[in-house]
């Protein structure tokens, strides 16, 4: 239940060290850099944005490769490689990728062009294509298809539009180039729009004859080929079979490269780390031959780091305390259970400077109410089978991941209580198969109560656990002024409101309006009556007095005060949201039985009993998918709105650290914390 | 007359049924629109986003919730009817409508704030714990309708 304490490092040292000691630092990972150190005359900044550049250029380069070869040969991936995580190398393994990395680099510009040309050979097949089909309307041609000449005759091919037949051409020629007589026409295909055709004629009347037939549409063929359409069709044919050989021989050269991949993603991330390792050189304040390195550091670490960089080289480290005013960044640490809530807490703000971290006494109210809505045993097994499988299953899965794993296993484990408690098992399930199949119901007990039958009840206890949990953010607020000496305000806003909230409930319990809501009478002597009202009084004046006590206008005092008091209706609503912890486990008894009663419904045979499982199989995996969603968002809520409402704000900076941030694999290195 | 007493019981476990599906198939729907446009543009975001559709969903169950016990009450689901009066009836008729009028509407307000967080998830996604939260909060009130109806109808003597 704490933050980390951190503390500021410097590290001063000799120039010749800087590329092991920023090296050191990255593998430890628990540094934030955070320069204090301006530029003056005697140190200067480095300009390393060109490397930088470089090597992001080259990450970037291996990880176009990686994506081309997912394309080539997609990686084979379980349905749970989500959750494998980042494969674990080890040094020597590191460092040999290291020393190939221009091969490696090499490889990937290989891969990269291959595909470029992979891409061309097939943009070249698709225009063959292309050609092969306007050419296929030629095919009956026996000669070539382009305009030649003779020393006295002219021929030339072309389109006419649809419907146009030898006797028509001829008749058209007639009338419109009357002079002309020598033109021979030969239709050589039909399409349903275009008539493909050629004509021999002299060359003096060649002119005269194109013109009259262009008034009719004609066109000459608008490409034109050396050989005969037969023979140029088989020639571009074998052009094609060759671009596919080689479209075939480029991809089986990137498959042959698959086997590369695992070597190039470690690549990428050698050069990742030191794009980030030069972006954190550039920052660093050097003089001539001398550097500082400076920042946030745990406290618990600080000292054990300190004494290897000395040990190890000539360098200066100083640990210091922050200043006053200085926001440093922020992690959590709690005992292994509440520790799977950090997350929770993280999602909503880490702790600002001042505030405790809220994740430990978070997290048992957490799992309680989580438990309370499934409040089904078998879907807390279910639930925490599954999570606990898959966390023994996957222990390289990233840490967040697992940490919500962990926090769904610990919430199912409070179902199971929850449901035994209350006796739900896959809702009445038991009840309605020992009623269908061995003719008796057998109900199986509750060990507490069941909420169907009491659902009054179990509102009230709702409210209860709502009021104790909303009572120990109140606590916690007082404990934050108290530590902070403002005694002032640990007496105006939280022991008035204590004194007036308890008053309220006590003067409720043995009123008629409660024993008919809990169907049973409260009295208590006249003593505590008495105390009850007196407590609500004071605390009720005390509030309307002190809640404005900053202002001095008396006037505008008291109004802020009774402005203060009107805030009791935002607890009766708070107290009022624990209700959902009854409606939410109704829904998932309920609708399980829902589901269990409709498979009931069908004949008792086999076919019936095979639908009756379907039915039940389907049914609660919805059930149990629905309301684990609702269970988690309505935890979150009354932990987010109802319990951080009363003393936490969050705001914090999580921490950052110079490390070496890899996106395949990480290498297994000696780390401090 | 006692024959409508039965037929008031029925109309109140089909209002709250009616009411609230209908609210929770438009608020799913426009949530459900909000989400394809996001899975367009970044398909690894879908399982949040499914998600959030999924939250204005619930109301439909809390429907289902009183239509059930209200069915298993008046004896329709095991066959034999009760003899219900017509002030009975009128009475589960009343105490079914809490969650089909504020399932219907609570479910509509809550997928339109679903859209809007499914848009904090599209530029945010590390957000996505705050972005659950918005539409969570327009629950909290059919949470309420569900608890008083589940009351009454749990109440009324047949």
């Amino acid at each position: 239940m704490a933050v980390l304490k951190m503390q500021r490092i410097s590290i001063c040292a000799l120039k010749k060290d800087r590329k092991a000691i920023l090296e050191k630092l990255q593998s430890l990972g628990t540094l934030e850099v955070d320069h204090i150190l301006d530029e003056d005359e005697d140190f200067h900044r480095m300009d390393t944005v060109g490397q930088k550049q470089g090597f992001e250029k080259a990450a970037a380069s291996v990880d176009q490769a990686l994506d081309i070869l997912e394309r080539y040969v997609p990686e084979e991936k379980s349905v749970f490689s989500a959750l494998e995580g980042k494969k674990l190398i080890s040094v020597e393994e590191g460092m040999k990728v290291q020393e190939e990395r221009r091969d490696l680099l090499r490889t990937a510009k290989q891969i990269y062009d291959l595909d470029r040309e992979h891409a061309e050979q097939l943009a070249s097949v698709t225009k063959l294509t292309n050609s092969i089909e306007s050419l296929t309307p030629w095919l009956a041609l026996d000669v070539p298809l382009k305009a030649m000449k003779t020393d006295r005759t002219v021929f030339f091919p072309g389109t006419m539009p649809g419907g146009t037949t030898a006797a028509k051409v001829y008749e058209v020629l007639a009338e419109k180039a009357p002079d002309t007589e020598s033109a021979d026409v030969h239709i050589i295909s039909q399409e349903q729009s275009t008539v493909y055709l050629a004509v021999i004629c002299l060359k003096e009347e060649a002119g005269a004859i194109e013109d009259a037939l262009r008034s009719e549409g004609f066109a000459r063929a608008s490409q034109t080929w050396e050989e005969v359409p037969a023979r140029q069709k088989e020639q571009l044919e074998q052009q094609i079979s060759e671009y596919r050989e080689k479209v075939s021989g480029i991809e089986e050269k990137i498959t042959a490269l698959a086997s590369e991949r695992e070597r190039l993603k470690i690549v990428a991330d050698y050069y990742r780390v030191r794009a980030d390792k030069y972006e954190v050189l550039g920052t660093l304040p050097q003089s001539e031959r001398t550097f500082v390195i400076s920042g946030y550091i745990p406290e618990a670490v600080a000292g054990s780091v300190a004494d290897g960089l000395m040990k190890k080289y000539d360098c200066m480290v100083d640990v210091e305390e922050l200043k006053e005013d200085e926001e440093p960044p922020v992690i959590l640490k709690n005992n292994p259970f509440s520790a799977n809530m950090e997350g929770v807490v993280e999602s909503y703000g880490l702790p600002v400077k001042g505030e405790i971290d809220p994740t430990t006494i978070m997290s048992f109210f957490y799992v309680f109410f989580f438990g309370m809505m499934l409040s089904d045993a078998a879907y807390g097994v279910i639930v925490s089978i599954v999570c606990g499988i898959l966390v023994l299953k996957f222990p390289r899965m990233s840490p967040g991941m697992k940490k919500s794993l962990k926090l769904f296993f610990y919430c199912g484990l409070s179902t199971i209580v929850w449901g035994v408690l209350f006796g739900g098992y896959f809702g009445n399930i038991v009840d309605i198969v020992s009623a269908k199949f061995l003719g008796t119901t057998i109900t199986p007990p509750a060990l507490w109560f069941v909420p169907l039958n009491e659902p009054m009840k179990l509102l009230l206890y709702s409210l209860l656990f709502g009021v104790i949990h909303l009572f120990t953010g109140l606590a916690i607020k007082g404990y934050l002024c108290i530590r902070d000496g403002k005694i002032m305000d640990f007496f105006c806003d939280v022991v008035l409101w204590f004194m007036l909230l308890i008053g309220l409930i006590l003067m409720l319990l043995p009123s008629d309006l409660f024993a008919s809501i809990a169907q049973m009478e409260i009295v208590f002597p006249g003593w505590l009556n008495t105390t009850a009202k007196a407590l609500a009084i004071i605390g009720a004046v005390g509030i309307v007095l002190m809640s404005g006590r900053s202002n001095k206008n008396p006037a505008l005092r008291i109004a802020l005060g009774a402005y203060d008091l009107y805030n009791i209706t935002g607890w009766l609503s708070d107290v009022l949201s624990y209700s959902r912890l009854l409606a939410l486990g109704l829904a998932t008894g309920v609708i399980a039985s829902v589901i269990n009663q409709m498979g009931s419904m069908l004949p008792n045979n086999v076919i019936g009993i095979i639908f009756f499982i379907l039915i039940f199989i389907v049914g609660h995996a919805m059930n149990l998918a629905i309301n684990l969603l609702g269970a988690y968002v309505h935890t979150n809520r009354l932990q987010f709105v109802e319990f951080f409402g009363k003393f936490y704000e969050g705001g914090g900076r999580p921490f950052n650290p110079f490390r070496e941030n890899t996106k395949y694999a990480e290498i297994k290195e000696e780390t401090l914390s | 007359m006692s024959e409508l007493g039965i037929v008031y019981a029925l109309l109140g476990a089909a209002v709250a049924v009616l009411l609230s599906g209908t609210g929770s198939a438009i608020g799913v729907g426009i949530a459900g629109q909000a989400a394809s446009g996001v899975v367009t543009e970044d398909p690894s975001k879908f399982a949040k986003v499914l998600i959030i559709q999924l939250l204005p969903g619930t109301q439909g169950l809390y429907g289902l919730l009183i239509g059930f016990i209200t069915l298993s009450k008046i004896g329709v689901l095991g066959g034999g009817l009760a003899d219900i009066s017509v002030q009975t009836g009128l009475l589960i008729l009343a105490a079914c409508l809490p969650i089909g009028v504020v399932g219907l509407l609570s479910a509509i307000a809550q997928g339109k704030t679903a859209a809007a967080a499914i848009g904090i998830v599209a530029k945010k996604p590390d957000q996505f714990g705050k972005a659950m939260l918005f539409p969570a909060m327009v629950e909290t009130y059919a949470i309420l309708a569900l608890l008083i109806s589940f009351l009454s109808v749990n109440g009324i003597q047949v």
